[in-house]
């Protein structure tokens, strides 16, 4: 009992100290688990993380869930779940209540205006990074390259996604079996 | 009751298929704004920007915000839930069968079809994004709102700087919004 109340509570500073996204929260989880508490080794949350990264969901959740289940069995993942879940619930719903209420005033119209505009700055810079990351490969000197499959695979993504109504869903899953095929026929050039 | 079923579904389906994160939600939520009368595409800029500068996992917290725009305290509670459903059950499954599940042959081949597609995802709804924050359609003609425009892009510039790199989304949300009520945007 203690011990998953542990988890949960664990869990709970990670979500609360964690600003942005999944990949931001590393250096976080390294402190909390590894060094101050000892529950798991690096190479534990590396492995965790890499899992975290390569599997459908949040990459925050998927490493709460794997360390808790690690730790606890189901019921620990639950839990440190959940712990990971709870500041987001608790801090977005304060805010969402405040803002609602002052939406009427003209000044916060105003300041959301600008925020859009930073909004769209801030998206279009992911994009970019993404983009340098996901469509390049490193070759032996550490020299960045097109990775041309990969650019394909984006057009064509791109190419439906804007200009078809085609559902999200299917369009991953496309991407997916794509990537299985070129797999098989690239493995089978190659042997 | 139907809209909470209709909020897990959506949300549930959302844990399952966003591979990549937090950013890998948005066409998902995109999707949501022009299926559904949830939140219009400015709600969803919005709440972006609140679900970055505030503590937490940028999806879970617009997750949380989404739900509360469209039932308030219970439907953010509820769609934060049905977001987390999925990671649970593929994470232990994963954990307790599959050992080595990430040098896995079959797995790398799936996530390097996936992963370019994703930032085309991403790419398109971002796209989708600017065209209906920043710019107004009249008699169908795009006209664009210079200020916001002109702001998008000097920020976008900036961001490419290193040392400011380092700063927190919230601080360009911070100037953003001043830039916005002193120009009156």
């Amino acid at each position: 009992m203690i011990e998953l109340w542990n988890l949960y509570a664990a869990f709970f500073r990670i979500g609360i100290l964690t600003f942005g996204g999944g990949l931001t929260m590393l250096p976080m989880l390294k402190y909390e688990l590894v060094e101050k508490r000892g529950w798991i080794t690096e190479d534990v949350l590396l492995d965790c993380y890499a899992i975290g990264q390569c599997t459908p969901g949040i990459i925050a959740v998927n490493t709460a869930t794997f360390v808790g289940y690690k730790k606890k069995g189901v019921l620990g993942g639950i839990v440190a779940t959940l712990g990971m879940a709870s500041p987001s619930i608790l801090i977005i719903t304060v805010v969402a209540l405040f803002l609602e209420a002052m939406m009427s005033y003209a000044v916060v119209q105003h300041a959301l205006m600008g925020i859009r505009g930073g909004v769209c700055a801030l998206m279009l810079n992911t994009v970019y990074t993404l983009a340098k990351k996901s469509l390049t490969r490193e070759d032996q000197e550490n020299k960045l390259h097109l990775d041309k499959i990969c650019v394909a695979i984006c057009a064509a993504a791109f190419v439906l996604a804007f200009f078809t109504p085609l559902p999200t869903v299917l369009i991953i899953v496309f991407a997916a079996v794509a990537g299985v095929i070129i797999d098989r026929v690239a493995g089978g050039a190659s042997i | 009751m139907s809209q909470a079923f209709l909020l897990i579904f959506e949300f549930f389906k959302t844990g399952l298929f966003a591979i990549g994160g937090g950013p890998a939600t948005i066409p998902f939520l995109m999707d949501m704004a022009e299926k559904y009368p949830w939140f219009t595409m400015h709600e969803l800029s919005s709440m972006i920007a609140i679900s970055e500068s505030t503590p937490g996992p940028i999806g879970l917290n617009m997750a949380t915000y989404a739900g509360f725009r469209t039932l308030g305290t219970f439907g953010g509670i509820v769609s934060t839930l049905a977001l987390v459903l999925p990671s649970i059950i593929v994470i232990i499954i994963i954990a307790k069968f599959l050992d080595g599940f990430q040098e896995n042959r079959i797995v790398q081949a799936v996530f390097k079809g996936i992963r370019p597609a994703v930032t085309a995802l991403i790419a398109a709804a971002v796209i989708d994004m600017i065209r209906v924050t920043l710019f107004t359609e009249e008699a169908g003609k795009l006209i664009p709102q210079y200020k916001g425009c002109v702001l998008c892009v000097v920020i976008f510039v900036l961001l490419q700087w290193k040392k400011l790199q380092k700063l927190h989304p919230a601080v360009w949300f911070l100037v953003a919004a001043a830039v916005g009520v002193v120009f009156q945007f």
